[in-house]
């Protein structure tokens, strides 16, 4: 993969040639617009939540900004109010973000020459930024690496912006926007639907979905998501092996 | 425990398994997980999608339907056009009119 140079400081137009920084920008905001309506909306619903049970706009704010996960951020609502003790904060984040781990091995690769985007890019590496860059594609003549950059940025800030709205907010809303959750989930089966045509091997995909499909079942909804990570990880390892010993 | 306290420890533990796989594997990453990132995000999306539709009752009315005929369309969309927004966009809608046709 190409390295390219890097001055101690970036301006925007002026490395590689003409509007290069703009573009950039411009197409890593495009990519990120998918997420843009889920999260601010999805969040409003958190921010809401959050100032019913007694946190306004700066524990938003610290949430979003800090913590940036989804799920944890209602869960925290819950562990906030009940005073749970350090050590149950500590052991259900663990367990709920655990699937994190999965996306940071997927991204070592892709994420090599980030040099200073790299601990950024690492920290805001969440659901959906995830299905955005795991497949390694970027925009032809673009930095890779700013591009990413900018996609997980442009999608914090849409996170902090639905959550502070939220609580601003509180529980005025001028519409009905039942169903718009269901943005997430389409997210997740268009960059599926993606990865199934632009691959032959078919069997990670399909591990992924009938490891968590079986775990689902066994497990119940709340405690399904590691014995799923550890079965998947399980099958496409046992797949390596044996491929890996076939002439 | 204080609110500041937890979101600290929460942060913490969310940004450490972030970091974790980087930090293991500095220098050079080990062939086994550079080729276990390869398959694993098709297999990561699926289980996603799965986690997103965890909560669905197939077993009482709507059936899941709505989301099934979403999530369908949302696949025949991205196949034809090839546009992750513009299949969010049409799976959402669908989704939307679904469930305040069958609410």
């Amino acid at each position: 993969m190409e390295k390219w140079p890097e001055p101690w400081y970036t301006v925007p137009g002026d490395a590689a040639g003409g509007d290069s920084g703009r573009n950039t920008v411009k197409k890593a905001f495009v990519t990120s617009l998918p997420v843009m309506a889920g999260y601010i909306v999805l969040r409003i619903g958190f921010g809401i939540l959050l100032r019913n049970a007694g946190y306004g706009l700066p524990y938003a704010f610290a949430m979003a900004a800090l913590i940036y996960a989804g799920s944890m951020q209602y869960v925290g609502i819950g562990l906030i109010t009940g005073g749970a003790s350090v050590i149950t904060a500590a052991l259900t984040t663990l367990m709920v973000n655990a699937r994190h781990l999965f996306y940071s091995i997927s991204m070592t690769g892709h994420y090599q020459h980030a040099g200073k985007y790299k601990p950024y890019m690492i920290f805001a590496l969440t659901d959906e930024t995830y299905s955005l860059l795991c497949d390694g594609k970027t925009p032809a003549g673009e930095d890779p690496d700013r591009y990413r950059f900018l996609v997980s940025l442009f999608n914090h800030c849409y996170w902090i912006l639905g959550c502070t709205l939220g609580s601003l907010l509180g529980a005025v809303l001028p519409f009905s926007t039942a169903g718009i959750e269901f943005s997430m989930t389409a997210l997740f089966v268009a960059s599926f639907t993606e990865q199934w045509l632009n691959s032959r091997d078919h069997l990670p995909a399909l591990t992924g979905i009938f490891s968590t499909l079986l775990c689902l079942l066994l497990f119940g909804p709340d405690r399904f998501l590691i014995p799923a990570m550890l079965l998947i990880t399980l099958i496409l390892s046992l797949l390596r092996v044996r491929k890996e010993g076939q002439p | 425990m204080n609110a500041p306290v937890l979101i600290a420890v929460m942060a913490a533990v969310t940004a450490l398994l972030r970091f974790l796989p980087f930090l293991l594997f500095k220098r050079k990453t080990p062939p086994f997980i550079a080729a276990l990132s390869r398959v694993l995000p098709p297999a990561i999306i699926g289980m996603l999608v799965v986690y997103c539709l965890k909560d669905v009752r197939f077993a009482a009315a709507p059936y899941g339907l709505p989301e099934c005929a979403a999530a369908a369309g949302v696949a025949v969309v991205q196949k034809l056009k090839r546009n992750t927004l513009l299949s969010i966009l049409a799976g959402t809608l669908l989704y939307m009119l679904l469930i305040r046709a069958v609410g």
